[in-house]
Parts: C-alpha cells; structure tokens; sequence
C-alpha cells in the first residue's frame, strides 16, 4: 500500500496535473489577440519608467542581519520545544548555553558598533548676510585620501 | 489562437451548447476592475460592501487589468484621466466590458458646458457597452447596470466565426 510519503507524492501529482489541466483549457477557450499597447507593463495606468530591478540601500543590510540572528535561533527552538518534555532538565540546561552563546555573539556586534543605523550627515550649505551662501568646512574624517 | 476562438460556423448542437456553457460561466462571473474616480466610485464601494452585495452577482473587484472583465468607469473623467483609461482599457484581456458609471462618465454630466478639464462622456475613448444614469446612481442602478451587461454577454458568441 501507500507509504506517508507515497499520499504527499500523490497530492503532488494532483496538484501539477490541476494546474496543467487549468492551464490547457484556458488556452483551449480563450480569445489570443494580443497588441503591443496590451501587452505593456500594469503601472496603475501610467507609463512604466525604468527597470523593475531597484537597488536597495546597503543600510537594510542590518536589518537583514539582525532578522537572521533571531531567525535561526526560532529554528531552533522549535524542534527543541517538541522534545522538550521528553528531555527535560538536560534539554533546558543545553539550550541555556546554545542562547547563551548566540548571546554573547549578539552583545559583541551591538558592542562593536555594526548594529547602528549609519545616517547620513549632509553638510547645510548657510546663508551669512552680506556674505552669501557659504559651504561648511570638511571636517577632519570627511576627507577622503 | 484559442482553439475554440470563432473558429465555427453556425447550427452544431455541440457549439451552440459550449456557447451556452462558457456565457453562463462568464456572466456568472463578471469581475470588475478595482478603480474609482470621483463620487460614483463612492456608491460603486457601497455596492460592493455587504449591504448591497455586490458579490451574489458574481461581480467582484480586482486589483489588475489582466484579471478583470468589466471596467466600471465610476466618475468625472478628467482629460488627464483619459489617456490613462485608455492604457488601462488596452491592459484588460480579452473578452473585456465597459461599464459607464454616472452622468459625468456617460456625457460629461455637470461639466457639459463649461468644464474645461473633463472628457464629455468616456465613450470618446473606450467603447462603453452599458450606461447607467444618475448623479451618483443609487447602488440598485448600478446592479441593474450589470445585470444588463450579463443580458449582453448571455445574447455573445466566442465560438461562432463573425460574420464577415
């Protein structure tokens, strides 16, 4: 008879034959008259300007980061809390130290400084009277070798 | 090409009946495409809530082109508006509705004489295939409207070859 696996790979094939079958009856039914102003981009009316494919600021890459640490510590957990009961004592002891660990590891980054959000400090251009604008000095770190 | 696509002529009980099938599936199913332009589209949201009901007739709103059947033009279309009706009307795929909404939409409305900014009537630029009167119509007005345009699409063809 079937195995678990054997009912998942059965759905699995339901499922594509579904999709496929879909997929040929519409192309059986529908009108295909397609025209250049039909086929452009979908941007609420307007006329798409650019390439779909923005760059994101490097800034976001902390919050990436920072999603990540707490990320793979769920992952963890999970499994752990199933087996919790089972295990008891030795299982919370165990993962004490593996949160302990990821701890330390966060503490040293957020010590360190590469948590922060890096803002940027433009320099104001000011109006002095009688003078006109006038630029602010570099500061000593801004200058770049 | 579809393969069903007025690729048959007239008279076979098989294609008359498959034409039968496919205009019930589709005014059964009127999707309508989510957009609004001024007050109407006001009454066109309180058609749509749970007062009205919108959804018993099969008609709900969608939030692209591609997937809609029906545009309800539900406003005062501004010249501005116009050429982007226009891209919009061109994104829908094919066998596509309009659905005038209102006097603005309908002939300009209020803006008949002296609105400088609005087109008189939104059938300058697309086909319109229902009109539905009113200042706004009342939510009744707008279902009469669809109603009217499953009539239509009940009286089509999408198998039958046009006559040449």
């Amino acid at each position: 008879m079937l195995t678990e696996f054997g009912r998942v790979f059965l759905f699995l094939i339901i499922g594509g034959v579904f999709v496929a079958g879909g997929l040929v009856v519409a192309w059986l039914l529908r009108p295909h008259r397609p025209y250049a102003n039909k086929l452009t981009t979908y941007e609420c009316g307007e006329t798409p300007v650019g390439d779909t494919r923005v760059r994101f600021n490097i800034r976001f890459y902390v919050v990436a980061l920072i999603f990540l640490i707490f990320d793979v510590e769920v992952v963890f957990l999970f499994p752990w809390a199933t087996v919790y009961k089972d295990l008891g004592w030795f299982a919370f002891i165990e993962m004490l130290v593996f949160l302990g660990i990821l701890f330390v590891g966060y503490a040293y980054v957020w010590r360190k400084g590469d948590l922060q959000w890096d803002k940027p400090s433009p320099r104001v251009p000011t109006y002095v009277r009688g003078v006109g604008v006038q630029e602010p000095r570099l500061k000593e770190e801004e200058i770049v070798v | 090409m579809g393969l069903l696509d007025q690729r048959f002529e007239n008279g076979n009980v098989l294609i008359t009946s498959m034409d039968t099938l496919l205009n019930w599936a589709r005014l059964s199913s009127v999707w309508g495409m989510q957009f609004g332009l001024a007050c109407c589209a006001i009454e066109m949201m309180a058609t749509g809530a749970s007062h009205y009901d919108l959804d018993r007739f099969g008609t709900f709103f969608r939030a692209t082109p591609r997937q809609s059947d029906v545009m309800i033009v539900a406003g005062t279309v501004t010249l501005k508006m116009a050429s982007r009706i226009k891209v919009l009307y061109d994104q829908m795929s094919e066998p596509r509705y309009v659905l005038s909404m209102g006097s603005c939409a309908n002939c300009g409305g209020p803006y008949w004489e002296h609105g400088y900014h609005v087109l008189k009537g939104v059938d300058r630029v697309i086909p319109v295939d229902v009109y539905v009167p009113g200042c706004p119509p009342r939510p009744e007005a707008l279902m009469e409207g669809l109603l009217k345009l499953q009539e239509k699409i009940r009286g089509e063809s999408l198998v039958k070859r046009k006559s040449a």
